[in-house]
């Protein structure tokens, strides 16, 4: 049986379809998800993400252990400052991404639901000397996205944290709750992710709720979460990369700081070209309203170069985006397609973000 | 609810309302929920001659794609061409706003169509 957040009984009183996503029995939407869409892009949402893990590295040795686990650097997060990196096996390969948060005593790791289990294990295998415990049971996670969203959460936080910087994090108190209140997010938009404990979750969805009525604030599920994503052109564990694919190769690059000294994957990476990776990361719009989806093939020239990662319907855009992995040979100025289902669409590569919020909303 | 005496179903989910010659061609609310947000349907030209359980296109839901067959033997005298605009009008109302195809000629031999009850049996809802 899949696992429950513990907001899983408010997510079936509110009519959400619950689909498994993670090991997890979560909600894929509300309403529809282009209303959840369009809410955060113009609005704001509510989600809850309880079901990622977080697991606390403390001791001595904390900074040391979670150094080599990941591949940006952890040395120059100041208490209350947050990043996104990931983890590599030693062959390069992604374990999966995180955020990393310094905290008083260490630091708090978020990982995907879907790679707990292994994330558990890897982490267990190479902690060293420093103690580190998955907390996931313990820790509810819900974001709130959007134009109007730091208002909101401001309005009801017992700090000021509308000047918060992106990726940083402080304890306070959201209505009446103990909250560490991040200034992070997944859907392109402004927003704050709130970590709270468990027993807090449905006070906590209850009061945003309530709170955020005015604002338009509606509950928001994973399918408007992924239709999000990629517009904002963040990846996902998964279906953008996996075990066998290395930062450089889904355009993570820029979160590998190999100067920051040795680290798990880092003499694999140190042999790879940046510039010229095994298989190129690229952004395409295609042409018509028909979806690319994971795995379907992308061809240049009438020969085989790649695959779709992930594919939707840009609500935002009206048109149909996706991004693909290419053979690292194909060339910049190829014509691509993609196969969908025996019809070929023409695929024009475009720059990542598909979206990015205008500046000053 | 809409009264759905008059409409009989396939076990692939399309609805089909016969009035004399002509028929009305739709998907379930059932199908429509489990499709979830449809943005795209791929459906045949007008003059299209369709067999009963033959592929007459395709519908796109950001969740995912799935082929539509024809409930009834005719030929396609109209198609909805709101839906090209607004596909949403299949969830909003699949069986009104919604509808995708008008047959001519239609007849219904060797068609395999359930009621509404024995149609709301099969999908257990």
């Amino acid at each position: 049986m899949a696992l429950r957040t513990p907001l899983y009984d408010r997510h079936v009183a509110a009519g959400a379809r619950i689909v498994e996503f993670g090991g997890f029995d979560m909600p894929l939407q509300y309403s529809t998800i282009r209303e959840e869409h369009i809410a955060v892009r113009t609005r704001c949402g509510l989600f809850d993400l309880s079901h990622m893990g977080e697991v606390r590295f403390t001791g001595d040795h904390a900074l040391e252990v979670v150094q080599r686990l990941v591949t940006n650097d952890v040395a120059r997060l100041e208490v209350g400052g947050a990043l996104y990196g990931v983890m590599c096996n030693e062959a390069g390969g992604i374990v999966d991404d995180v955020v990393v948060y310094r905290e008083a005593g260490g630091y708090m790791v978020v990982i995907n639901a879907a790679c707990r289990p292994k994330d558990v294990a890897w982490m267990g295998d190479h902690s060293g000397d420093c103690t580190f415990e998955d907390v996931g049971d313990a820790v509810a996670l819900l974001a709130v996205q959007g134009p109007r969203a730091v208002g909101l959460v401001n309005g009801l936080c017992a700090d000021e944290v509308a000047e918060l910087r992106p990726f940083h994090c402080i304890d306070s108190m959201v209505a009446g709750i103990r909250a560490s209140v991040s200034r992070t997010g997944y859907t392109g938009e402004d927003g704050f992710e709130l970590y709270v404990d468990a027993a807090d979750a449905s006070a906590l969805w209850d009061s945003l709720l309530e709170a955020g009525a005015g604002d338009g604030l509606i509950p928001c599920g994973l399918g408007a979460r992924d239709t999000l994503r990629l517009e904002a052109g963040l990846r996902l564990y998964g279906q953008d990369m996996d075990d066998d694919t290395d930062p450089y190769s889904c355009a993570l690059g820029w979160t590998v700081k190999l100067q920051k000294g040795n680290f798990i994957g880092s003499a694999a990476l140190a042999r790879l070209d940046p510039k010229h990776p095994p298989r190129r990361f690229v952004g395409i719009e295609l042409q018509g309203r028909s979806i690319a989806r994971h795995g379907q093939p992308v061809i240049a020239g009438g020969e085989p170069a790649g695959e779709v990662t992930s594919g939707t319907y840009s609500f935002t855009l009206d048109h149909s985006i996706a991004t693909a992995s290419l053979d690292g040979g194909v060339p910049a100025d190829a014509e691509l397609s993609v196969d969908i289902r025996g019809t070929v669409a023409a695929a024009a590569v475009v720059p990542l973000p598909f979206y990015r919020r205008p500046k000053g909303a | 609810m809409a009264d759905l005496s008059n409409y009989r179903f396939t076990a692939s989910h399309e609805w089909v309302r016969i009035e004399g010659s002509t028929a009305t061609v739709g998907i379930s609310d059932h199908a429509q929920a489990q499709l979830g947000d449809v943005i795209f349907l791929e459906l045949p030209a007008v003059g299209t001659a369709l067999k009963a359980g033959a592929k007459f296109g395709a519908i796109e839901s950001v969740k995912a794609a799935s082929d539509l067959y024809a409930p009834v033997t005719g030929t396609v005298a109209e198609v909805n061409a709101a839906l090209t605009e607004r596909p949403e009008l299949v969830n909003s109302d699949p069986y009104g706003e919604g509808w995708m195809l008008r047959l001519d000629s239609a007849n219904a031999d060797g068609a395999d169509l359930l009621d509404d009850a024995g149609y709301t049996k099969l999908v257990g809802a």
